[in-house]
C-alpha cells in the first residue's frame, strides 16, 4: 500500500513540477546553474570512470581471446558495442544516481527540515517547479552530453590500454570500433540516458521534498534517493532494451 | 484583520484544533501562546495554508482563503511576510539575494528599484552594508532580523513570526520585539506572533490568544492576562514562583 500511495504521490508531484514556470527569466538562470553543479561538476568522476572502465573492457577481451577463427578486430568491435549500449548510459548513469541523487535528494531534503521550502510556499511561489524543474531538465539536457564525452573516453581508454599492454595495434582497434557501426545504438544510447537522467533527478527530488524529520531524516531520505533511483534505471535499462533492440 | 471561525483540523486520530475562532486585529500585535503541543503551531500554519482546514473559515480581510484556488492563495500570500522560528533565510543566496527573492518573484521593479528596497529594509531592520554576507556567516540574530527585512520587503499586509524569540539572548529578544511592534504599528500590519516568550507576552502583547488542548482558551490583552484568574493561564504564564510573585506585585500596583 505504501509503495502505491508513494507512485500516486510522486506522480502528482510531476505534474507540478511540469506546471509553467512563475518567470522564464529566473528559469532559465537556475537551469544554467543546475547545469553547472549536476552536469558540469560530474566532469571528473565520469572521465576516470569511463576511461578505467574502457580500458579494462579492451583488456578483457584482448586477454580472452585465444580462438584463432575470432578476427582480431574483435577487441575494438567488442570494446565499442559494450561500451555504447551498456556501460557509458548505464553504469555511469548508476554513478550519477549516486553523485547527482545524494546530492539533490540532501539539497531539497535540507531545505524543507529548515522551513526554506515552507518559506517559498508561503511567498506564493510554486517550490516544486521553481526547485525540482531545473534539475530535471537540466539533467535531461546535460546527461546526454556526459554519456557523448563518456563514450569516447571509455574507447580512448581501451585504445590506450591495448597500446601500452601491445595486445592489439592501434590500426586494428580502430577498425574494430567502425566495424559494423549503427547510428541506431548510439539513439538508443542516448535515448536511455534521457530517461534515467529524468528517473534519477525526479527520484531524489522526490524523496528530498518529502523529508519529515531532522538531519538524521535528510540522510535517510538521500540513501533511498540513490537506491531507489538504481533500481529504478535497472528496470528501465530492461524495458527500453525489449523496446529498442528486440 | 484575519479572523478565524470554527477551524477543526486532525491528523489522523489526533484532533489536534477543535473548533477554534479567533479574530487578529490589523495595526496590532496578536499573540498565540500556549504550552508545547497544544495546536498554535498548527493553527498558524492552517492559517497561511501551509495545512488544510477539515471545517471552519479564514478570512484575510472577508476573503475566505479556504475557498480559493491555488492562483487565488498565491495572490494572498504575496501579502503575507513570514518570520520562522530558524529563519528559513536560502542558505546558498546573500542577504541581498533573499531579500531581493520575493521582489524579483513578483514584481517588475528594475535592479535599481530592487537595489534601493533591499537597501531599504536591511536600513530598518538596523543591518544596513551587510548586503554581501551570507547567512552562514551571521549571527542568531541578526538572522532573524534579515528574514524580518525579507518579510517586509512586499509591503505586507498580514505579518506572521514563529517563535522569533526562540534561541536568542534575552537582549535580542527585547530587540527583535520591538522592532516587531515598531513594523506592525509603522505599516498598519496584522501582525501574528506565536511565542512561548513571556517577555514578549508583557511587551509586545496588544491580543493575547491562549491556545490549551486545541481550543482557545482564553483571549485578552497583556494587562488582563496579569489579572485573570484563569487557572490554565495563569499556570502557563507564571509558572515558576518567581513570576508568580511578580504577578502578585504588578496585581497589587
Amino acid at each position: 500500500m505504501g509503495i502505491i500511495q508513494n507512485i500516486g504521490k510522486y506522480f502528482m508531484m510531476m505534474w507540478i513540477v511540469f506546471s509553467k514556470p512563475e518567470k522564464w527569466k529566473i528559469f532559465y538562470r537556475r537551469f544554467f546553474e543546475e547545469m553547472e553543479l549536476i552536469g558540469i561538476k560530474s566532469l571528473p568522476i565520469v572521465a576516470l570512470m569511463s576511461a578505467f572502465m574502457g580500458a579494462v573492457i579492451a583488456l578483457q577481451t584482448a586477454s580472452n581471446m585465444d580462438n584463432p577463427l575470432l578476427p582480431t578486430y574483435t577487441v575494438g568491435y567488442i570494446t565499442r558495442s559494450s561500451t555504447i549500449l551498456e556501460f557509458s548510459p548505464t553504469i555511469i548513469s548508476l554513478i550519477l544516481a549516486g553523485k547527482v541523487g545524494s546530492n539533490i535528494a540532501s539539497e531539497v531534503g535540507t531545505m524543507r527540515v529548515t522551513e526554506q521550502i515552507d518559506a517559498l510556499e508561503i511567498m506564493g511561489v510554486n517550490s516544486l517547479s521553481y526547485l525540482v524543474l531545473p534539475k530535471v531538465t537540466s539533467a535531461m539536457v546535460f546527461f546526454p552530453v556526459l554519456i557523448i564525452f563518456s563514450i569516447g573516453l571509455s574507447l580512448l581508454g581501451g585504445w590506450m590500454s591495448l597500446k601500452l599492454s601491445g595486445l592489439s595495434s592501434t590500426e586494428t582497434y580502430i577498425y574494430g570500433i567502425r566495424f559494423f557501426y549503427r547510428d541506431s545504438d548510439i539513439v538508443y544510447a542516448l535515448t536511455k540516458t534521457v530517461v534515467f537522467a529524468f528517473l534519477i533527478t525526479s527520484i531524489a527530488s522526490f524523496k528530498g521534498y518529502y523529508t519529515k524529520g531532522g538531519a538524521l531524516d535528510v540522510g535517510k531520505s538521500s540513501t533511498e534517493a540513490v537506491v531507489s533511483a538504481s533500481v529504478a534505471i535497472l528496470i528501465a535499462n530492461f524495458f527500453l532494451t525489449q523496446m529498442f533492440l528486440l | 484583520m484575519i479572523e478565524v471561525k470554527h477551524v477543526n483540523k486532525t491528523f489522523g486520530d489526533n484532533h489536534i484544533l477543535k473548533d477554534v475562532s479567533a479574530a487578529f486585529e490589523k495595526g496590532k500585535v496578536n499573540l498565540i501562546i500556549g504550552q508545547s503541543g497544544s495546536g498554535k503551531s498548527v493553527l498558524a500554519k492552517c492559517i497561511v495554508g501551509l495545512h488544510e482546514v477539515d471545517s471552519g473559515q479564514i478570512l484575510y480581510d472577508g476573503r475566505d482563503f479556504t475557498k480559493m484556488d491555488r492562483l487565488q492563495r498565491k495572490e494572498i500570500r504575496q501579502e503575507i511576510g513570514m518570520l520562522f522560528q530558524g529563519s528559513a533565510l536560502f542558505d546558498s543566496m546573500t542577504v541581498e539575494q533573499n531579500i531581493m527573492f520575493p521582489l524579483t518573484m513578483f514584481t517588475k521593479m528594475s535592479r535599481k528599484e530592487m537595489q534601493d528596497r533591499v537597501n531599504f529594509c536591511l536600513e530598518r531592520v538596523n543591518l544596513a552594508g551587510r548586503n554581501k554576507l551570507y547567512p552562514a556567516e551571521c549571527s542568531g540574530g541578526m538572522q532573524k532580523r534579515i528574514a524580518i527585512a525579507r518579510a517586509i520587503s512586499m509591503n505586507p499586509k498580514y505579518l506572521f513570526c514563529d517563535e522569533p524569540n526562540s534561541g536568542l539572548d534575552p537582549q535580542t529578544s527585547i530587540l527583535i520585539d520591538n522592532l516587531i511592534r515598531e513594523i506592525t504599528y509603522e505599516y498598519e500590519i496584522t501582525t501574528i506572533v506565536i511565542t512561548h516568550d513571556m517577555n514578549s507576552v508583557i511587551e509586545i502583547g496588544d491580543s493575547v490568544i491562549f491556545i490549551n488542548k486545541g481550543q482557545n482558551w482564553w483571549q485578552g490583552d497583556r494587562k488582563s492576562i496579569i489579572t485573570t484568574d484563569n487557572p490554565e493561564i495563569n499556570d502557563f504564564v507564571f509558572a515558576s514562583d518567581f513570576m508568580k510573585e511578580i504577578k502578585e506585585k504588578m496585581k497589587s500596583e
